[in-house]
Parts: C-alpha cells; sequence; structure tokens
C-alpha cells in the first residue's frame, strides 16, 4: 500500500503495508537512522518525532496515521529550527552517549513552538517521556535555559 | 619513590582549588556533539550492509536444566535460514574473560534463564525470529539454586580476605557494638542503545566484526580465543556506544561470538541488534549483596573494629566477579580509619543471569552497606551523622585496611566540610530530628529530612591490574600536519574525543584541533586497555600526552636546525619560536611530513614501583589514588502514600585535576542519577530465576520527573603520582547518592530501610515493624 505524507517540509510516497512502524520506515526505508529505537514500546521517548507539530513515539505509530499529514524528525529539526538548542545541548553538557538526544531535541523543539521561555517544571513536563541514562538531565535544564540568555 | 614524599612535593605548589564550570576555555565542545545531537551520527544498528543477514538467539526458558537433546529441523525455517548449536562450534566452547567457564552456546545444559541456546540467521529480523521455531530442544528442568542463601556454603565461586591489626582486641576496646545487615538490588544498565554488534569476513579472509562496546580487545580476545583465529585476522572495531556504564564490558565479547559463527557459516554480513526485551533478559546486571557489619567504637565514637562480611551474587558463570568481589573488599571500610579489620567477601553461584561489570563495580554496594553503618553507629553514640564521620574519616598517612599509607591527595574532610558549608546540613539535620519527634507529619503535610554520605573511589585497575596490562597508546603526524592519537578508549559519552586532544594539545603547546583522535579499530590502535575504572582520563590520556609530546620535539628539534638559530625552538599556541623566528606549528608539521615521514611514538603505561600489591594477602598499594566525595541529598516523604520524592543532591567531589570541567560535571550528575534510581526505584527482580519486570514498562528508572536538582562542586587537589594528575571521576558518583538518599528518609521518617531500593512497599513494611505510626503521635 502507498502511503503520502509531508516529511520534513518534502511530499513523499512510501511503499510499505499500512501498520508497520513509522519508526522501521524511516530507519530502513527512508535511511533517516537518526530516530532512535530504545524500546518499541513507548517508554524511553528515543524514537520521538513530530506530527503535526505533536511529540509522538514513532515506534508506536502505524505507518497508515501519518497520510495527508506532516511528519518531522531530528534529520529536519536539525536542519531548522533546533539548530540554537543543539549547539547549547552541545557546549553545557546536554549530550554524552547521545542516544536519546535526537528525541529530546525533537520533544524539546515541540515544547518551544508552545512556550519561548520554558520554566524548569515546564521542561519536566514536556521530556517526562524521554529518558536519558547519562547525564541526570541537569545539563538538558542547563541548555534549555540557556536558550533564553542573549 | 615514596608516594607520599612525591605528592607532597606536588601539593606545595599547587594547593586545593575550586573548579569552575563556566569557564569556558577550559571546556571546549565535544567534536563529536553535533552530529549525534542532529541524528547523523553512526551508531551500531544505523548503516545497513550489502547483502546483511540478521541473527536471533535462541534463549533458555529454565534456570537450571540437562538438555536431552538439541536439533535444527531446516525444513521448519523460512527459506535460507541457517541454525546453530553448540555441537556445531569447533573453538573451545567459551568466551575467554578472567577464564573461559562462561559458554557461547549452552551444550549439555542451561544454568539461567535467558542463556544462549542456538543462533539463527536468515534474511530480515523478522525471518531470523521466525526461524528459532526450527530448533527442536528437550530438556529435563533440575533443581535451581536463585538465591545467594541456597547456594551457600558449597557453591562459591571466589573468596577473598582482608585483615589487618587484631580484630577481636579492637571490640574489647569498644564502648559499643553495633550490627548492621544491608541490601541491595540487581541494577539494570538501561544504556538507551541497546546491544548492537555486525561481523563480516573481508576479502583477505579476515574477520571484522563492529558494534557497540567498551573493550575492543577483549572482543579480539574472545573472538581469536573461540575461533582458534591468530589475533592479526580478527579485527573488531567499536562504533559508538549509546551508553555503557560497564554493561558493554563484557557481554560484547559473548555478542560478538555469536555474530561471528553465523558470520562464518553464511559467508555473508550478520548483525544482531537486541530489543530491549532481549537486552534486559540476556546481559548482565549490577550484583545484588548482602553485607553485614559489626563495629566497635570507643565512647567517643572513634572506630576501634570493623568486621564486614560482603556476599554477592554472581549469577550462573563466574564472569567478572572476582574483580567486581576484588573492589567490593578494597572499598569495605569506606573512607574510615579503623585499626583492627577483617574484610571477608565471598561471590556465589546462582542460577540467575551472570552479573557483571556496572559503575562503581563492586563499591557502590559496600559504601551503602558501611555509611548507613555510620548513621546507626552515630546514633548508638549519641552523636550526629556529620559528626561521626569527622571522628573517623581518613587523612593524609591513615593506613588501609591494606596497610596502604595514604598520600597528601587524600581529601575526604575537605569534601564533608565543604558539603556541610554548602548545605548546612548538620542545622537542618537536627531540626528534622527535633521535628519528627515532636509532630506528626501530616498535619502539614509531606516531611522532609537530609541525609550525608562520604565515599571515596580507588582510581583504576585494582591491584596490579595496570601493569598485566601495559596499556599501550601511540602518536602518529598526519600528512596534513595534525596528530592522530590513537588509542583503543571508546567515547561512551564520558567525552575522552576531547578530553584526550585537550591533554596532549596542554602538554605541546598547541590547538585542540591539531590533534584527531583514531576510531578505535584493532587494526589501526594499539592495545591502551579497556575502557573501565574510571582510568581513561587519569592513564591513557597521560600517556597520550607524553607520546605527543615526543613527536612535538622531534619536529621542533628538525625545524631547530633547519632554521639553524642560535637560539632554542620551542613550541607554544600552536607557533614554533626560535628568538625572533616564529612559523606555524601545523606548516612545519606538514613540511615534516613530507621529509620524514608519519612519524609515529608507541608509549607503553608503566605504573610507579611504589604501586606494589600482594594479590596472595591484599597487602600493598590496591589503587594509585583515591577520589573522594561527601553528598547531602534532601527528600520529602509524603505521610500517606510513603512516596519518596528526591529534591536535592549536592555533590562535593574532590577528583585530582579537572580537565573538562563541563563534562567532569555531567559524570557526576549522571551518576548521581543513576544513584538515586538504585536507592529508590531500580530494582530488576528475579522470581526462581526469572526476571520478571524485563521491559521498561515495568523496570522503572528516573525520568526528568524524579530527579533531584543535582548541585556538584568540583574541588581540585592536583596529585601527581600517575598521568595526567586526574583521579578517576567516572564511578565515584554512583558511590554516594544512594547511602545519602537513604539517611534522609530515616531523617524524615524514622524508617532506617536496610535493604534498596527504597520502595514505598519497604517503607510500610518498615514503618509496620517499627510501630512508628503510634509511636508519632502527638503526646
Amino acid at each position: 500500500m502507498s502511503i503520502e505524507f509531508l516529511l520534513n517540509g518534502e511530499r513523499i510516497e512510501v511503499e510499505a503495508p499500512p501498520m508497520s512502524r513509522l519508526l522501521d520506515v524511516l530507519r530502513r526505508e527512508l535511511g533517516l537512522t537518526g530516530t532512535k529505537e530504545g524500546c518499541g514500546e513507548g517508554e524511553c521517548g528515543a524514537c520521538t518525532v513530530l506530527l503535526e507539530d505533536v511529540p509522538v513515539l514513532s515506534c508506536l505509530l502505524p505507518l497508515v496515521q501519518c497520510e495527508g499529514r506532516r511528519v518531522d524528525t531530528i534529520e529536519g529539526l536539525a536542519r531548522s529550527e533546533a539548530g540554537p538548542l543543539i549547539e547549547r545541548l552541545v557546549s553545557l553538557g546536554g549530550v554524552q552517549c547521545g542516544a536519546c538526544t535526537p528525541g529530546i531535541v525533537v520533544a524539546t523543539c515541540a515544547l518551544l513552538r508552545q512556550t519561548e521561555n520554558p520554566t524548569r517544571a515546564q521542561v519536566a513536563q514536556a521530556l517526562a517521556g524521554n529518558l536519558c541514562r547519562c547525564t541526570g538531565y541537569e545539563g538538558i535544564h542547563r541548555a534549555i535555559q540557556a536558550l533564553a540568555e542573549p | 619513590m615514596n608516594p607520599r614524599s612525591q605528592t607532597a612535593r606536588a601539593r606545595s605548589d599547587l594547593g586545593t582549588r575550586e573548579s569552575e564550570a563556566a569557564r569556558d576555555d577550559r571546556s571546549p565542545a565535544r567534536p563529536d556533539g553535533f552530529a549525534k545531537a542532529s541524528g547523523s551520527l553512526a551508531y551500531a544498528d544505523d548503516a545497513r550492509l550489502e547483502g546483511m543477514l540478521f541473527g536471533a538467539t535462541l534463549r533458555s526458558p529454565h534456570p537450571h536444566a540437562r538438555i536431552r537433546s538439541a536439533h535444527w529441523r531446516p525444513e521448519r525455517a523460512p527459506a535460507g535460514a541457517i541454525g546453530l548449536l553448540a555441537r556445531d562450534l569447533t573453538g573451545p566452547n567459551g568466551v575467554q574473560l578472567l577464564d573461559d567457564a562462561w559458554p557461547i552456546l549452552a551444550g549439555d545444559g542451561v544454568h539461567h534463564v535467558g542463556e544462549a541456546v542456538g543462533l539463527a540467521a536468515a534474511t530480515s529480523p523478522e525471518a531470523a525470529q521466525a526461524a528459532l521455531a526450527a530448533f527442536e530442544i528437550e530438556y529435563e528442568p533440575l533443581p535451581a539454586r536463585t538465591t545467594p542463601a541456597e547456594a551457600l556454603p558449597s557453591d562459591v565461586f571466589t573468596e577473598l580476605e582482608i585483615l589487618h591489626g587484631d580484630v577481636a582486641h579492637g571490640f574489647t576496646q569498644a564502648a559499643h557494638i553495633v550490627e548492621g545487615t544491608w541490601r541491595t538490588a540487581r541494577q539494570e544498565h538501561v544504556y538507551i542503545e541497546c546491544q548492537s554488534m555486525t561481523a563480516w569476513i573481508d576479502t583477505d579472509d579476515t574477520l571484522v566484526v563492529q558494534g557497540s562496546m567498551q573493550c575492543p580487545y577483549y572482543v579480539q580476545n574472545a573472538l581469536s580465543h573461540a575461533l582458534k583465529r591468530p589475533a592479526q585476522r580478527v579485527r573488531v572495531v567499536a562504533t559508538p556506544p549509546g551508553g555503557g556504564f560497564g554493561g558493554k564490558e563484557d557481554y560484547p565479547s559473548l555478542l560478538a561470538l555469536h555474530v561471528a559463527l553465523l558470520a562464518l557459516a553464511t559467508r555473508h554480513p550478520v548483525r544482531i541488534s537486541y530489543d530491549r526485551h532481549e537486552d534486559m533478559l540476556a546481559t548482565s546486571k549490577r550484583h545484588p549483596s548482602e553485607v553485614h557489619h559489626r563495629s566497635g567504637v570507643d565512647s567517643d565514637g572513634r572506630l576501634t573494629a570493623m568486621d564486614v562480611d560482603i556476599l554477592l551474587d554472581a549469577g550462573a558463570y563466574r564472569t567478572l566477579s572476582p574483580v567486581v568481589l576484588s573492589r567490593a573488599v578494597l572499598h569495605a571500610t569506606g573512607a574510615y580509619r579503623c585499626p583492627n579489620v577483617r574484610i571477608r567477601g565471598r561471590a556465589v553461584r546462582t542460577h540467575t543471569l551472570p552479573n557483571g561489570a556496572f559503575r562503581g563495580f563492586g563499591a557502590p554496594q559496600v559504601l551503602f552497606a558501611v555509611e548507613r553503618q555510620m548513621d546507626r553507629i552515630a546514633r548508638a553514640v549519641g552523636i550526629d551523622p556529620l559528626e561521626i564521620r569527622l571522628r573517623n574519616v581518613l587523612e593524609p598517612g591513615d593506613e588501609l585496611p591494606t596497610g596502604q599509607v595514604l598520600d597528601d591527595s587524600t581529601s575526604a574532610r575537605l569534601c564533608l566540610e565543604r558539603v556541610e558549608r554548602e548545605t548546612d546540613f548538620r542545622r537542618r539535620w537536627r531540626e528534622h530530628e527535633r521535628q519528627r519527634s515532636t509532630i506528626s507529619g501530616d498535619a502539614n503535610g509531606s516531611r522532609k529530612g537530609v541525609g550525608i554520605s562520604l565515599y571515596l573511589h580507588g582510581s583504576g585497575f585494582t591491584g596490579n591490574g595496570e601493569k598485566r596490562l601495559a596499556s599501550t597508546v601511540r602518536a602518529r603526524l598526519r600528512s596534513d600536519g595534525r596528530i592522530e592519537l590513537q588509542t583503543a578508549s571508546v567515547d561512551m559519552g564520558q567525552g575522552s574525543c576531547i578530553v584526550l586532544p585537550m591533554v596532549a594539545a596542554d602538554a605541546c603547546g598547541l590547538h585542540v584541533d591539531d590533534f584527531v583522535v583514531a576510531e578505535p579499530d584493532t587494526s589501526r590502535v594499539p592495545d591502551s586497555g579497556p575502557t573501565v575504572a574510571s582510568r581513561t582520563s587519569m592513564i591513557v590520556a597521560g600517556e597520550v600526552a607524553l607520546a605527543a609530546q615526543e613527536i612535538c620535539g622531534q619536529i621542533v628539534d628538525a625545524w631547530g636546525k633547519r632554521i639553524d638559530s642560535a637560539e632554542e625552538a620551542r613550541l607554544e599556541a600552536g607557533e614554533l619560536l626560535a628568538g625572533s623566528r616564529s612559523e606555524a606549528f601545523r606548516q612545519v608539521a606538514r613540511c615534516h611530513y613530507l621529509e620524514y615521514g608519519a612519524s609515529e611514538v608507541t608509549r607503553v603505561h608503566t605504573p610507579p614501583a611504589w604501586q606494589e600489591f600482594d594479590e596472595e594477602s591484599y597487602r600493598g598499594v590496591a589503587y594509585p589514588t583515591y577520589a573522594f566525595g561527601a553528598d547531602v541529598a534532601e527528600v520529602e516523604v509524603d505521610p500517606d502514600t510513603l512516596q519518596v520524592r528526591p529534591l536535592a543532591v549536592t555533590a562535593v567531589c574532590e577528583v585530582g585535576r579537572v580537565l573538562h570541567p563541563v563534562l567532569c560535571r555531567g559524570q557526576i550528575e549522571g551518576g548521581t542519577l543513576q544513584a538515586v534510581g538504585w536507592a529508590l526505584m531500580e530494582e530488576a527482580q528475579c522470581r526462581e530465576g526469572h526476571l520478571v519486570n524485563d521491559r521498561l514498562a515495568t523496570y522503572l528508572l528516573p525520568t526528568v520527573q524524579d530527579c533531584p536538582e543535582i548541585q556538584v562542586v568540583l574541588l581540585e587537589h592536583p596529585w601527581n603520582g600517575v598521568g595526567t594528575g586526574a583521579k578517576g571521576v567516572g564511578e565515584l558518583p554512583m558511590n554516594g547518592a544512594a547511602p545519602a538518599v537513604v539517611a534522609a528518609i530515616e531523617n524524615a521518617t524514622g524508617l532506617a530501610i536496610a535493604e534498596l531500593p527504597a520502595t514505598p512497599e519497604r517503607l510500610l513494611v518498615e514503618l509496620e515493624r517499627q510501630g512508628l505510626a503510634d509511636r508519632t503521635q502527638p503526646s
């Protein structure tokens, strides 16, 4: 079955079973491996993508649900709005092993579209579904708070 | 050289100072950071190879069983799939670590649930899973011993003992004798990237294995041993691990053998990538522990005797347990001085998953025990937790139970004093104690409490480990005038990709970008040892700096001769200088390469002569130095649900020279949260040998919402004994937060939890046991 959707601003058509996990389609069919699989059951957030601006877990999302909709992955966001965030994550200790980082970047972009200068509590709310095992989350908080600084 | 005189000299011109993380010039951005955050860095499972097959593993459903018969029925498998059993192995069926008793595939019997029995390969991961149905295994279940209690006394893998002074005499001097038994749970690493490995055969018949690992040469050694291939025909390449924490120290050797066997059988590239469920079911965990303390103190609370008995559950195979146990016995008395000590440690066999390396490596278990024991002693003596620590804290010149005399870099007291200053611990602790005895908590809602811990971690390999290892590094001039640093160290997030160039740049008078860190590939880098034991920044980086310096020396000398200057040539901030002459280093280095070729310098680490340790008697210098830390944790406990919320942890850590403040702080923040998770929620529960919570929906670890505010204070107390002057930092924080958090719960509620994790269920049991509900009613 052919599914058509807007991926990182470009219209694409994918030939795949409609119930394929979006995660597998991205990684295997489209070569977009920035989206990571951490648990495969919606617990860790490493596979977070945006569906119509809302962070969703691509390991739980059947491809068919993307039909006609907008999907943004880390690859698209890193080229556009995520630049300043990524720079601060890197310089302030928000990146260690990096396996959770693309998911954290995607989820944070969604937050920043809603709230320009989020508080620590708002960040914690928005990233509650993204596990990081390396940083103790402090470097991630520092980076997001630093976005408000000139 | 006597370590004390040497470090005394170092101390005189340096002194302790505080490191400020905000100083950006000391914290250049890690070069892999953008690629990681933007998703472009290739991890083990990201790039697919042409013609690649996928492997799957058949695992034991029984904790203990004899295998009566085992067959592969190809007619039941997807077309083209292949299956392997133990009988198909042509070499020794063992993963070479300390010994080779850990089977690659179970042969006559299985000894834990999840043990690998068969391997299948097919054209997709799904087809490989389907192929597992083609195995026909007949098991005869046998009685299983799944707890250490059942294993004792017969099934002991390793037993160690340390004797110091006269313990019996020490107890006769005691005014109080305090006993305690402290238990900790099996902890899962939960690196976000599950284990993944790929193998193929190169055209020259070299076996190549590439994947997520901490120790490429361990993997090469295991492949070479079991496949009976010379090491030169086994090439191992480490991809950037998406987290390790020790979990990618031992297990990757087994997984590498699995993919290699399938690749050799099919002559195709083969990949096995575990999903989270399989990763949790199959890979090693932190050893569950039971530590019994009997301590004697005089009427002032000074330790007169410590008798410590440590029991670690090793699981079904020995793997790394003897060395984990070794670190446990060597840290058992914590950061305290005691003249009379007996420490016994045993690692026992059970029919459960083999436990292995996990950040801290046996030390967190014994530090939890000794720290809680000190709090119990303080109550017996009638002094507060800070005071008991100040009265017993290790000082320079004190002797450890091994007889090692501590040098001037011993900074435990500085950490304690600083954490008190930072948190006002003593006053707050007393206030919560008073409130608890006078008011019932629920009227004003939740109760707060604070707890303190003091801890240490021996830097580098234990005992003669570094001597045996003879860690080798190489620096090599490249045609572009940059210097390549070749080590087998793997950057699993800790940041060696920037720390190695920083240390080399500092030593040479060059810039960080004058260096390139080589990919950890055994065909290109020498064996600088495993990426474990907090040894990279201290030992590997130290040797790298010397090797780079030597290359620069050659270039400077050649340039000096060429320009024939009367003044001595030198290198400063990327410029070669001699009198009024100057030239950019990179340019000169390019010319040097054209003239002399790729100069390279290889260095082998030799531990200083004073680092002598007798592995029979456990006397001597077990670690060249120790990093110290003191934590204060604050928690809030809901009196109705007994839910514990960690509010804040202040960690004061003295880690020698701080090489990169941002990354150093990141290590302490991350390690602290892993310890908080272990203290409050993390437990891989095993019931009759079966892992109960074998997925992230049921194995809970801290999310950003469960995380306390973590404040880190780095104290620098430079030390010149070995390498860069940095002490090990990666594991240190894992030792501190758990006892502090549990002490804070006691301060808040009066409930002294003796077993981790301190879940609401355990608090409820303790509440009922103590009948505390009655005692806290207003009188």
